[in-house]
């Protein structure tokens, strides 16, 4: 008997919807933790949508490069969070809009 | 001859060594190390050069030319066809200078080391000579005019260091050696022009400058043109061009046998012949200049305030003989242009009249001998300028003997005088002054004796007491110099005289005619200075306390004296126009005069027996001397009129050494037969004037007041204030050359270069121009256009930046929104061609 098995346009829709979440999460949030947290979950709409056509396909090599995305990830979440934490020991706040040092 | 030849680089290598390890090692040196070194070298040097002298003899007189290693091609442009190898020539002429350079040398590097004991630059002074020596081999063994200009110019060099060699003596003695050091190189310059167009013209005619090449054998038999050249001649056309077969003798042979020649200078041309006068006229200048001829000569005096050996060496025996050397290395030119050759038969008679003049009216011992020096290379050049090749060359050698020995023997005559000086004050005064003996560098330092002057002959006088060695090896000299039989002198200069007999008598030559009643005149005069000198210095009483104080120098002044004293007596040997027979006689002769002296003079006997005789025993010598003098002169001409007169005793078979041995090196060379009348009457001149002398000088060799007899006598004092004032030579330069080139030279220094040039010409046009065009260039044209334009540009610069810098938010959304719309941008083109399909 055959696994259920679901098409391949719905990971696809869903690994975009969530791409859309990410990016509109990057650009309209002020929190540095939330924007942070939506660049994970753009990470994770770009894995869905690797693993999705793995599997369509039979290859594993989409499956294996989704490893090293969460490999890479979980060392920039490390980076990351030193970095927000730094910023807050020197601003005793995490709003992205008071760090516009770099303003022409 | 080719194994024993390759030797020759040693002789000049040898005393450069010397100079090498003097130079850099003198100053850890004792000064007995030095003078072995510097002596050592040029005793090897002569030792070369008479091994070779053998090897020579041994194997046909075969001239031969040698490459030193590592110097063969000197000066090679392959693109303007020049080739001047470095070679040295071994012929029978070269050889005959080395020996006389090198044994001379020799003698005086051994001198020295006496005389010059305790100076404070006895290293320097040994490298100097020892470089000298170097040079003057260079210049007499160089296979080619440019090698003997080399020399020629390194000669001068060091005679110019040499003669200024005390230039820190005080009271302004420094100055006066400087300055004739100065002047010695000035004047030579002079001469060095004439002798470097010489050498120009000698390359655009020639296309060389060897004397030979190397495979050219020169044999010249009786006839100088005999089948050896002839054959070089025809090997000369088969080849191309020709001029680069032969060297310039065999190619002047080779034009004057064809006749006809025409050098082409370019723009114009000229006869061979012509150039051949040109050359040699030019050549003339340069030997004017170092052979102390008029008009050319004022330096050799002056020269003489170098030390008393560098006189000897330098100054009377060698470096002043280049000139006779030159011309009698060019034979082969001055022989084919007789205009030259009488030209340079005048002036050497001339000169050898008008110094020997001068030299009478000389109160410095060193003074004479110089006039005396100028006189005998006048004999010397006017020999060469008659033909008389070998005569030249003859009392070249027999000169540099008696006249280096007389040099000596004034050397040793000022420093005994220096030392009596010394001595007597020491005793006369009983300060206690502390003055080193010997030192020459501080001589004039003594603060009680700058008005004693140790070379003025009228504080000397009755030294052959004191000195007996140096007084008898002096008295020898100057019987050769006078010219009295059987001294060497007589025999070259007698060479000399019949030299001009012949060229006047069978030639027909106007300037036979001449020289030869000049050289009598000046032979007289030499032996009426001479005589005047051993009158004034050796005989009578002593005039100063100095004199009556003088020691006789050490053994290291005495050896060289005798040494040469030797070789003055024996050297006329080399050329007697005698047969054996004539020449044993000679012998016998010799030995008995030898006898006669030692039995006669008390200065010879006190040398070879030792025992000294009180001095106050007699006040005079005087009487003792006439009659040696005398007797002495009437026992020689006795005997060697019965040589001269019967015939057997002049056998067929010449003995004229040396002119059978320069023949072949020399062309044009010819031996000459004694004229006996001829040697009578030149002997008689020369006692004559001895006798005058003697006469003249009697009973006491000054007048009142320090003056010279002839110049108390109301008779003869114009002629020797004359004289005495050296006829007026360097003020008449002064007056014609010196003084219209110094309002010359001062002239164009402050009118021409410092008003005009600098004051007018630099101001106005440099100046100013230079002025307007910075201005110019500074305000309208940099700080104007220059600078505004780029002031522009970065205001404009500065404007765009201004409005660009709002792209900048500092939010971090904004870089977030440019990001992701790049990338929208960058999929969207990716896409486009998948897009349209």
């Amino acid at each position: 008997m055959q696994p259920p098995t679901v098409a391949t346009e719905y990971f696809v829709v869903l690994s975009a919807v969530l791409f859309i979440m990410g990016v509109l999460g990057v650009l309209v949030r002020r929190n540095a933790i939330m924007i942070f947290m939506s660049v994970e979950l753009m990470l994770n709409a770009a894995n869905l949508a690797l693993v999705a056509f793995a599997r369509q396909w039979g290859n594993a090599g989409g499956q294996l490069t989704v490893f090293f995305v969460i490999t890479i990830a979980a060392a920039e979440v490390a980076v990351g969070l030193a970095l927000i934490v730094a910023i807050f020991r020197t601003k005793k706040s995490i709003d992205i809009d008071e760090l516009n040092a770099m303003q022409g | 001859m080719e194994v024993i030849a390759s030797f020759v680089p040693l002789v000049v290598i040898l005393p450069f060594v010397g100079a090498l390890i003097n130079l850099f090692l003198g100053r850890y040196m004792s000064e007995k190390l030095i003078g072995a070194v510097a002596t050592t070298a040029a005793g090897l040097a002569f030792a070369i050069a008479a091994v070779m002298t053998i090897g020579i003899t041994a194997h046909g007189y075969e001239a031969t030319v040698v490459n030193p290693p590592l110097l063969d091609s000197w000066l090679y442009i392959p693109s303007a066809a020049i080739d001047i190898p470095w070679q040295m020539r071994v012929d029978t002429l070269s050889l005959t200078m080395m020996l006389v350079v090198t044994g001379v040398g020799t003698l005086i590097h051994l001198y020295a080391i006496g005389y010059m004991h305790g100076d404070s630059r006895f290293a320097r002074f040994f490298v100097y000579l020892n470089l000298f020596l170097a040079f003057m081999l260079i210049l007499v063994t160089g296979n080619n005019f440019l090698m003997m200009f080399v020399g020629w110019e390194g000669v001068g060099l060091c005679s110019f260091l040499l003669i200024g060699f005390w230039f820190d003596k005080k009271h302004g003695e420094g100055w006066k050696n400087s300055n004739a050091a100065r002047k010695a190189f000035i004047v030579n310059r002079v001469g060095d022009f004439g002798l470097l167009m010489a050498i120009f013209l000698i390359f655009w005619t020639f296309g060389t400058l060897d004397y030979y090449k190397p495979n050219e054998v020169l044999h010249l038999e009786g006839e100088p043109h005999s089948a050896a050249v002839d054959t070089l001649i025809r090997a000369g056309e088969g080849g191309h061009g020709g001029s680069s077969q032969k060297g310039v003798f065999a190619q002047t042979e080779a034009w004057l046998a064809e006749g006809g020649h025409i050098v082409s200078f370019g723009v114009f041309e000229l006869p061979f012949e012509t150039v051949i006068t040109l050359i040699t006229l030019f050549m003339l200048i340069g030997v004017t200049g170092k052979s102390a001829q008029i008009p050319l000569f004022v330096w050799l005096p002056d020269a003489m305030a170098g030390p008393t050996p560098v006189s000897a060496l330098i100054h009377a025996a060698t470096m002043v003989t280049a000139g006779v050397y030159l011309i009698t290395r060019t034979s082969v030119l001055y022989h084919a242009a007789p205009l030259s050759s009488a030209i340079v038969t005048i002036i050497g008679i001339a000169t050898a009249l008008m110094a020997g003049f001068i030299a009478l009216g000389q109160w410095d011992i060193k003074k004479v001998l110089a006039y005396s020096t100028v006189s005998q290379l006048g004999f010397m050049v006017a020999a060469v300028g008659l033909g008389g090749y070998a005569a030249g060359m003859f009392h070249l050698i027999t000169h540099a003997f008696f006249k280096a020995l007389l040099f000596l023997g004034s050397g040793s005559v000022i420093h005994a005088m220096e030392h009596g000086h010394h001595h007597a004050h020491a005793h006369g005064h009983a300060e206690g002054d502390s003055h080193g003996h010997d030192d020459h560098g501080e001589q004039a330092d003594h603060g009680h004796d700058e008005a004693f002057d140790p070379q003025d002959m009228r504080n000397m006088g009755g030294l052959a007491r004191r000195m007996p060695i140096t007084f008898v090896t002096y008295l020898i000299g100057t019987l050769a110099l006078a010219g009295i039989f059987p001294l060497a002198g007589f025999w070259s200069k007698d060479e000399i005289l019949g030299k001009a007999f012949n060229a006047g008598f069978n030639d027909g030559k106007i300037e036979g005619f001449l020289a030869l009643g000049v050289l009598m005149v000046a032979a007289g005069f030499t032996a009426f200075y001479m005589w005047r000198q051993i009158k004034l210095v050796f005989l009578g009483v002593p005039r100063t306390e100095a004199a009556a104080a003088a020691p006789e120098s050490s053994p290291s002044m005495t050896i060289p004296l005798l040494v040469l004293a030797a070789l003055t007596i024996f050297g006329g040997a080399l050329n007697v126009p005698l047969g054996v027979s004539g020449v044993l006689v000679l012998g016998v002769l010799f030995i008995m005069a030898g006898f006669w002296l030692l039995w006669a003079l008390p200065g010879v006997r006190l040398f070879f027996i030792g025992r000294a005789e009180p001095v106050t025993s007699q006040p005079t010598v005087n009487p003792i001397f006439r009659l040696i003098v005398l007797a002495s002169s009437a026992a020689f001409i006795l005997s060697g009129a019965a040589i001269m007169f019967v015939p057997s005793l002049g056998a067929s078979y010449q003995l004229e050494v040396l002119v059978l041995w320069l023949e072949h090196s020399v062309p044009y060379t010819k031996g000459l037969t004694l004229n006996p009348i001829l040697a009578i009457v030149a002997l008689s001149v020369g006692i004559a004037g001895i006798l005058l002398a003697q006469r003249v000088y009697s009973p006491s060799a000054l007048a009142e007041g320090n003056q010279d007899i002839l110049e108390a006598q109301p008779s003869t004092r114009a002629a020797f204030r004359l004289s005495n004032a050296k006829l007026y030579w360097d003020e008449t330069y002064g007056r014609f050359i010196e003084q219209p080139y110094n309002r010359a030279a001062a002239w164009l220094a402050n009118k021409l270069d410092w008003e005009f040039w600098h004051d007018r010409f630099h101001h106005t046009v440099f100046r100013d121009f230079y002025k307007r065009a910075a201005d110019f260039i500074a305000t309208p044209v940099d700080r104007g256009a220059i600078d505004q334009g780029f002031l522009r540009i970065a205001r404009g610069v500065a404007q765009i930046a201004a409005r660009l810098r709002g792209v900048q938010t500092g939010y971090v959304r904004t870089y977030v929104f440019t990001m992701l719309f790049g990338v929208v941008l960058v999929m969207l083109i990716l896409l486009l061609p998948l897009l349209r399909q």
